[in-house]
């Protein structure tokens, strides 16, 4: 604000103000739904979350593979050549505990979320996902995890075919 | 061929939690005191660019064209521009390719946010900008995107959530003397370690609120600016880049769309030492670890090195390079689009030597203002002299 302007323009509505109704509120509620087709990329990727397998796009040019794939390199601007098969377990990028859900409410119990980068992937590809079966002061970056997955008959091509992630526990 | 481009008059309205006014209402006001400072009148305006981020706060869809009376762009080259949080600062760079190309002298550029229209509160909003098949299903908040990249942050570089927390501290106590502000407070480093954890490392006072309010520019060409005031403030650098939406195949540490903004936008002024040629820098900080990401992204310290810059006092108002003298999202308040203007208003009262009891104690002439958004892709710079 110049200190050549005295005044503001503007009226707050406090909390006390929606209490007291003082103004005027109108209400709708707007529930649009929506179906959409997962493309050509994420649909085979979605079908192998059902078989219990991640699966990848290869780029011949820049030699990566890329999770969750793509059928073009947006870095080669080129289509990409090849379905990869990666393993199910990765490394933690970052993880954070979040007491708040969607619509910011407080969570019952809190939830581990995590950047987990797939092996077998090009270094860097994570994909978000939940880490559980620990305790949140025991991950740290850089812990090794594995995809807990739902029993084959549960499965419906979803990311939430897989539960959640938690420690490896592999050689 | 590149015209110079000036600002030279500025407006915004209070920020708070929920306003009475609507959106266009809220910017008619601010487009109004910016007219006003400008000593201009909406006769005077050749083309209006409005900025405004996602219609599912408000639930109106074609919000531009919504807001186009408020913001006094009936019957004229009328354009909204959104990039997410980066709208702000986006709205005058698309200004400035309005009178930067020739095209009109005189162009208004408005950013509003009512933020408040949407139940029970406004971050539902964002877990629709999160992939819808492989994200969206996980529950996400935007708060675990924040979380993430200063847990990622943090960990590369060694900084220790104190050190971050010295960053809510400054610009909440800058904020104090901003007559617009929703959240000045004097607080410690001890209050933001103890305020309630919401996405751990992100705690209660370590985030800006949810706000209403809009701000404004009005940008002219230099034939023009010269005629109207002997004190124009050039906008002498812009710059934008986005990244894609894959966030979790980026590095978290660093924003490089930022970078990338930061030196399109110093190219464009001749800035070649960028920590030493700029006075005064307003980066976004809607989180305070991401005022010290911008920072690094901005070329204004090296990598994992902003921290440094508040404890020892480089940053604070009084110091060598002041940093969101403002009061900043965290103090001031955050209505997205509106947030990135006020630091660009906030740039141009600075550099006029009208900001008051905000005034930075050294001889300023150069400043850069800065926003961020969406999928922690999006990066958009003005550099400013008076």
């Amino acid at each position: 604000m110049s200190q050549k302007i005295t005044s503001y323009p503007g009226h707050e509505i406090t909390p006390e103000d929606l209490k007291a109704s003082k103004y005027l509120e109108i209400i709708q509620k707007v529930e649009p739904k929506y179906s959409w087709a997962a493309g050509v990329a994420i649909s085979r990727f979605l079908n192998e979350l059902k078989e219990g397998r991640l699966i990848g796009r290869k780029c011949d040019q820049c030699e990566r593979i890329l999770v969750p794939p793509r059928m073009y390199c947006e870095r080669c601007y080129r289509p990409t050549d090849s379905w990869v098969y990666v393993k199910d377990t990765g490394t933690v990028n970052t993880y954070s505990i979040s007491h708040v859900g969607t619509d910011a409410r407080r969570l019952k119990s809190p939830l581990l979320v995590a950047v987990v980068e797939i092996d077998e992937a090009s270094p860097g590809m994570g994909i978000l996902h939940t880490l559980s079966e620990v305790e949140p002061s025991r991950v740290t970056i850089g812990m090794k995890v594995q995809a807990v997955w739902k029993p084959a008959e549960e499965r419906q091509g979803a990311i939430t075919d897989i539960r959640y992630f938690k420690p490896f526990e592999g050689v | 061929m590149r015209r110079r481009v000036a600002i030279i008059g500025a407006g915004m309205t209070l920020f708070r939690r929920r306003m009475l006014e609507t959106g266009k209402e809220l910017s008619f006001e601010a487009a109004k005191m910016a007219l006003d400072a400008a000593g201009l009148t909406l006769k005077d305006i050749e083309s209006v660019v409005e900025g405004s981020a996602p219609d599912a706060f408000d639930g109106v869809h074609m919000k531009g064209e919504y807001l186009i009376d408020g913001s006094g762009g009936i019957g004229k080259p009328y354009q909204r521009v959104y990039v997410g949080g980066g709208t702000g600062v986006f709205t005058p760079v698309a200004g400035w390719w309005n009178v930067a190309s020739g095209l009109y002298d005189t162009c208004l550029c408005v950013a509003e946010e009512k933020m408040s229209p949407l139940h029970p509160h406004p971050q539902y909003a964002f877990w629709s900008i999160f992939d819808q098949i492989l994200e969206r299903p996980l529950g996400t908040t935007l708060l675990w995107i924040f979380s993430l990249e200063m847990r990622r942050y943090m960990h590369k570089y060694g900084i220790k959530e104190e050190e971050i927390a010295e960053v809510a501290v400054k610009n909440k106590g800058n904020a104090v003397d901003h007559p617009c502000a929703q959240l000045g407070a004097k607080i410690t480093v001890d209050d933001v370690m103890r305020s309630e954890p919401i996405c751990s490392p992100v705690k209660r006072l370590d985030v800006s609120p949810p706000s209403d309010g809009a701000a404004a520019v009005i940008l002219a060409s230099e034939k023009v600016a010269k005629k109207l005031t002997d004190q124009p403030v050039w906008l002498d650098g812009v710059g934008w880049t986005l990244d894609s939406t894959h966030w979790t195949n980026r590095d978290l540490a660093y924003p490089e769309y930022v970078e990338k903004a930061a030196k399109m936008a110093y190219k464009m002024a001749g800035i070649k030492n960028p920590r030493k040629e700029i006075d005064i820098a307003e980066p976004y900080d809607p989180f305070d670890y991401k005022e010290l990401h911008h920072l690094e992204g901005l070329q204004l310290a090296g990598k994992g090195e902003a921290p440094k810059l508040a404890i020892e006092g480089v940053s604070q108002r009084d110091g060598d390079m002041p940093v969101c003298p403002s009061g900043g999202l965290l103090g001031v308040g955050n209505p997205i689009a509106a947030a990135g203007m006020m630091k660009v208003c906030e740039c141009f009262w600075q550099l006029r030597g009208e900001a008051g009891k905000r005034q930075v104690k050294k001889d300023a002439h150069t400043a850069v203002a800065q926003a961020w958004g969406d999928l922690m892709q999006v990066g958009t710079v003005t550099v400013m002299r008076s």
